[in-house]
């Protein structure tokens, strides 16, 4: 029999000294396999007397435990070792942009007006659309303004030659809606309208609002309640709110509304031209000859109404300051509007 | 309108600024516009007398003058001015003088004089935009005085917005009407005398109302042996010109003072320049008169003209004939104070782009009772200044045409129930009567008669707003309406808006807005054939015709992009276009989208290809998978002839033609200039109309998938194999995709190679290999036959 503390050392040195799979199992069929050191020791047991068989075997079988054991411990060091090569291998940078479409924008004008309509809809408000072109009863003789009226001049209107108009603001669509629906009415429309005006401050089309409250017991009081609420919500701030007398031909009384100066709280500032106040919006009680045109009963039924330019509060809530970037669609511009 | 706080404080003297007075007039209706000086600062500026002024010695063009202030000796000036000479008085900038622009007066030495101050012309004092020679000021300007302090140029000019209903209040008596309402506590108006001037002379012209309706008051006066060659006096020169008007002469700068102060139009004719009898009557139709500013004009049977035996002088109450004017010759005049009717003046300057001050107040309505003291006024003003000897004040009217002021009712619960609040009787009361109203009480409120001079209260709700506007908005309370609540839901198939954009939008499309007009040429470049809507009076000639499609606006968006470098361009718009159909005009709400240059982002672990057909047909789908069910949906090949004729197909929906989609022209891209090829579509945006999703059973069973590469002809359309595979298929297929479509080197040429999917699966049981074969073998029998489909192998 073999000096077996010798055969082990001599297996633990070549364990040690494998340094992949593929010769770790070398050493293995080199000492354990079928014609390995130790099985020939087993085999050659047979050699010795009886009475050192036992003991004999016993021995070597324990030198072979003690062998397969240091063979799996350095297997699954060899196997951790190539596990953590290939992680490290396969490293990648994490800071490189992801893969595929980047996100497009809705139009500001389309943001603000989605804004406006969320919050009058919140409130019980419909919202109604009309059409673009319109005859002279929608757009101008059923809201109080006979031809010839002076206040004809105060919307440079674009015409046809049969005499149909681009409507000059949303209020058509109040005339249409009195007319083939019954009071109680709560209504909102958002829409292109279109004044023959072009320079730094108008563009020949642009965005408005039209609202429309008609009942039993309407109030200048409520519309004073629901401008100042609208425009808080709109702006997501307190702010005062004024309402000056003003002249509509569909609405009397009138009045222009204003608000405390979103960029300076009121305190004066060149966008308020140092008055503190935003002129932001037209209003007043609807006038008993709209109502009548539209007929409606002008004694039962009272109502207010207004309208707002979305570009002026579509610039005050995003800061954008030339009116004329709303229709230039240049991507610059339309790219930072990824939020609303 | 313009008006100075000097003239004003002569009508009513609230003792407040102009910032004060006009904040008050802002809450009031009149907006604050803004408030000016009357003249820049400066400063050591006063009245002194030329005593000589001799040639200088040295240059043609300047003169020695010897100038007297007031202070010790006189001093010496030179000065350029050709009007400066011996007794003029004049304005001294005296040393140590600042003038506007910051401009210091010193000693100075021109061409070898000294001269110790300088002599202003009213451009260098900021009192005219120009001026010829030095100012002259009048002979009994004090000498010595501040010229800043004489003219009262601490004078601050108020500008208000007055709006269209309120004609009564463009003029400095109507604003001091309403200062003296707003400001209250019994206020009442004075303002200088308008009492009759005494005829010299018996002299008058007759004149006939012809048309009583629009013109049923007229005042006229002879007057005879006027000086118009002079120039007015320099304080009504400045009053006009704090208002904003230049002065010409005597009679016209009176005729516009008149106006200007008491809101009478007047017009002064050359009375040697007359014929015969006046007329106020309706123009012939197509008589021709040419105006004040020289402008031939043809009227129509509804214009109201003043005329003499020889035709027209003037087209009333808007602006006069210019055989008739008045000019620095004229001796003898007659003056016309009339009233007309709103309804003969409104909009008849508009027709031929008139906008005078005459027609603004006419239109809006100028007090019937005023003609008479107008005329004394100016009467009064013009002997004043110019001279001559007025004959009687003639006054023709048929006051049956004139407009009467009825009581109008006012109800205390309608002005409660109307502005949510109730003031006080007193208090309405006293507004009303601060306005010059008539009140009386009855059993439910008020009757309240308005003076002649107010057009726009004929009914309640004025009535109310008058209450209103004196008791400020501010004193009513908000209160929120509370309305019964309720709930309306819009039904779910209307399409979604915000949910479209909001998909394109993460599919990496930017929404734009074009102006719903487009250029004319451009459009037909694109769509030969569609009629289109052009407007009367475009404010662009490329702005010019109502768009038929989104597309000119985003391909003229798209090449704006282009220029400004952008590489990659994906747009979309929401809005209507303008078809015509059969001359009658069809809004159609369309959702359509442009995509340019490469298929994904610029990215660096993918590669660059170009977007095409596919890319964006795989947004509509997407688009329209939104909908709910998309079975109705077919792409049927070719399109616009804007499009690639091969690269385009028109999308039907439920067997109607809703949109199109494909490559632009080759030879339009181009034309256009476009860098890369771009791939439009176009939606109708009712075709978004959605359904409502319905359950379906999910089979427990596995599915089973067979792959299936057939040869067909190459211009076989995908929908025709997949309706036959379909038909053959059996309800057990569940699905079909094509993973690959090939025609080239290993395929016969006319042909193409198409790679199917087919997906089975049954809710009952587990699909035996037989069943799937027996299907298969029934799809390729069907193909073989109908398409004469080959299977490969």
């Amino acid at each position: 029999m073999s000096d077996l503390a010798g055969l082990t050392e001599q297996a633990r040195a070549a364990i040690g000294a494998s340094d992949d799979l593929s010769s770790l199992d070398a050493v293995r069929v080199h000492w354990l396999g079928k014609k390995g050191v130790l099985t020939e020791e087993l085999k050659a047991l047979g050699k010795l007397p009886a009475a050192e068989r036992p003991a004999a075997g016993q021995r070597i079988n324990e030198v072979k435990a003690a062998v397969q054991a240091a063979i799996e411990s350095r297997r699954e060091a060899l196997e951790s070792a190539a596990v953590a090569l290939a992680l490290e291998a396969g490293r990648i940078d994490v800071t490189l942009p992801g893969r595929g479409e980047h996100r497009g924008t809705l139009h500001p004008i389309t943001l603000a007006r989605q804004r406006i309509e969320r919050l009058f809809r919140n409130a019980g408000f419909a919202v109604e659309t009309g059409p673009e072109i319109e005859d002279d009863f929608h757009n101008f003789a059923a809201l109080n303004i006979p031809p010839d009226h002076p206040a004809r001049a105060m919307h440079d209107t674009f015409y046809f030659p049969d005499g149909r108009v681009l409507r000059t603001h949303t209020s058509p669509v109040q005339v249409r809606t009195m007319l083939s629906q019954k009071p109680p009415l709560a209504l909102i429309a958002p829409g292109r309208v279109y004044r023959w005006d072009n320079d730094l401050t108008h563009s020949p089309m642009f965005h408005q609002v039209e609202g429309l409250v008609v009942g039993e017991d309407v109030s200048f009081a409520n519309m004073k309640a629901a401008l100042h609420e609208f425009m808080q919500g709109f702006f997501e701030r307190d702010l005062a709110l004024r309402l000056r007398p003003s002249y509509f031909p569909f609405t009397e009384p009138s009045a222009e509304v204003d608000i405390s100066c979103v960029f300076c709280e009121g305190q004066g500032c060149r966008v308020c031209k140092h008055t503190g106040w935003l002129e932001v919006a037209g209003c007043g009680m609807v006038h008993p000859n709209v109502f009548t045109a539209c007929g409606i009963d002008a004694e039962r039924w009272t109502g207010y109404a207004f309208g707002f330019g979305i570009e002026r509060l579509a610039m005050l809530r995003y800061g954008v300051n030339d009116l004329r970037l709303f229709f230039d669609n240049d991507l610059r511009f339309l790219r930072q509007f990824t939020s609303a | 309108m313009k008006l100075p706080l000097s003239w004003l404080a002569e009508w009513v003297d609230v003792g407040a600024g102009a910032r004060t007075i006009g904040s008050r007039l802002t809450l009031a209706g009149f907006e604050l516009e803004g408030v000016s000086q009357a003249a820049p600062p400066f400063s050591g500026v006063v009245i002194a007398e030329i005593l000589s002024a001799a040639r200088h010695p040295e240059a043609d063009k300047l003169q020695v003058c010897s100038v007297a202030f007031g202070a010790a000796a006189p001093v010496q000036i030179v000065c350029g001015a050709a009007n400066a000479r011996a007794g003029l008085r004049v304005a001294l900038a005296t040393i140590g003088a600042v003038l506007p622009g910051d401009l210091g007066i010193k000693r100075a030495r021109l061409r070898g004089v000294e001269s110790f101050g300088m002599l202003c012309s009213a451009k260098e004092l900021g009192l005219a935009e120009t001026s010829d020679g030095i100012l002259e000021l009048p002979g009994d300007a004090p000498i010595g005085r501040d010229l800043r302090e004489w003219l009262a140029l601490d004078d601050e000019i108020i500008e208000l917005n007055v709006t269209p209903n309120r004609g009564d209040a463009m003029s400095v008596r109507g604003v001091a009407r309403e200062v003296a309402a707003v400001f209250g506590d019994g206020q009442t108006i004075a303002g200088p005398s308008l009492a009759g001037v005494p005829a010299v002379r018996d002299e008058r012209r007759a004149v006939h109302l012809d048309w009583p309706q629009g013109a049923p008051r007229f005042a006229g006066r002879v007057i005879r042996g006027v000086d118009n060659m002079r120039a007015s006096p320099l304080w009504l020169r400045e009053r006009l010109r704090r208002a904003g008007q230049r002065a010409i002469s005597p009679v016209v700068d009176v005729t516009n003072y008149v106006l200007l102060e008491l809101g009478q139009p007047m017009h002064a004719y050359d009375l040697a320049k007359l014929r015969g009898d006046m007329h106020a009557r309706a123009a012939r139709e197509g008589e021709s008169l040419v105006l004040l500013d020289g402008s031939a004009i043809t009227l129509a049977a509804d214009h109201l003209v003043i005329a003499d035996d020889d035709g027209a002088v003037g087209l009333a109450g808007i602006m006069g004939g210019e055989r008739t004017a008045v000019g620095a010759a004229t001796v003898d005049v007659f003056l016309e104070s009339a009233w007309f009717s709103p309804h003969v003046i409104a909009g008849r300057g508009r027709r031929h782009g008139l906008h005078t001050d005459a027609s603004q107040r006419f239109e809006r309505g100028v007090d019937p009772a005023g003609q008479v003291e107008a005329i004394e006024r100016a009467t009064a003003l013009l002997t004043l200044i110019a001279g001559g000897q007025p004959g009687p004040t003639q006054l023709i009217e048929r006051s049956e045409f004139l407009p009467v002021r009825t009581p109008v009712r006012l109800r205390r619960a309608r002005l409660s129930r109307l502005l949510g609040q109730t003031p006080a009787d007193a208090a309405v009361e006293g507004h009303l009567r601060a306005l010059g109203m008539t009140v009386a009480r009855s059993a439910d409120g008020w009757e309240a008669t308005p003076p002649g001079y107010r057009f726009d209260i004929s009914i309640e709700a004025d009535l109310i707003e008058e209450v209103a506007r004196l008791q400020g908005f501010d004193a009513i309370a908000e209160a929120p309406l509370r309305a019964a609540q309720r709930i309306a839901a819009p039904p779910s198939c209307e399409p979604d808006e915000a949910r479209a954009l909001e998909l394109l939008a993460a599919r990496g499309y930017h929404e734009a807005i074009n102006y719903s007009f487009v250029d004319a040429a451009l459009q037909s470049q694109l769509f030969p054939d569609a009629a289109a809507v052009a407007l009367a009076n475009p404010i662009a000639s490329d702005l010019a015709v109502m768009r038929v499609s989104l597309w000119p606006g985003l391909l003229r968006a798209l090449r704006e992009n282009q220029r400004r470098q952008q590489e990659r361009v994906r747009l979309i718009e929401h809005g209507s276009v303008f078809l015509v159909e059969g001359g009658a005009t069809r809004e159609v709400d369309m959702l359509a989208g442009v995509a340019s240059g490469t298929r994904a982002p610029e990215q660096w672990g993918s590669t660059k290809s170009p977007v095409d057909f596919h890319d964006v047909k795989g947004d509509i789908e997407a688009l329209l998978a939104t909908t709910g069910d998309s079975t109705d949906i077919e792409y049927l090949a070719g399109a616009s002839t804007c499009l690639h004729p091969g690269r385009s197909a028109t999308i039907v929906r439920g067997g109607r033609r809703v949109g199109s989609l494909g490559e632009l022209h080759p030879e339009l891209v181009r034309a256009l200039d476009l860098t890369y090829v771009p791939v439009l579509f176009e939606l109708e945006f009712a075709a978004l109309a959605a359904q409502t999703p319905r359950f379906r059973e999910v089979s427990r069973f596995p599915h089973v998938r067979r792959d299936l590469a057939i040869l067909v002809d190459e211009s076989t359309p995908l929908s025709a194999i997949r309706e036959r595979v379909t038909l053959a298929g059996s309800s057990l297929l569940r699905d079909l995709v094509v993973f690959d479509e090939y025609r080239g080197p290993g395929v016969e040429s006319g042909l193409k190679s198409v790679a199917l999917g087919l997906i089975f699966q049954d809710n009952s049981r587990t699909l035996t290999d037989d069943d799937t074969d027996r299907i298969v073998a029934a799809i390729i029998a069907d193909l073989s036959g109908a398409l004469h489909a080959k299977i490969r192998e």
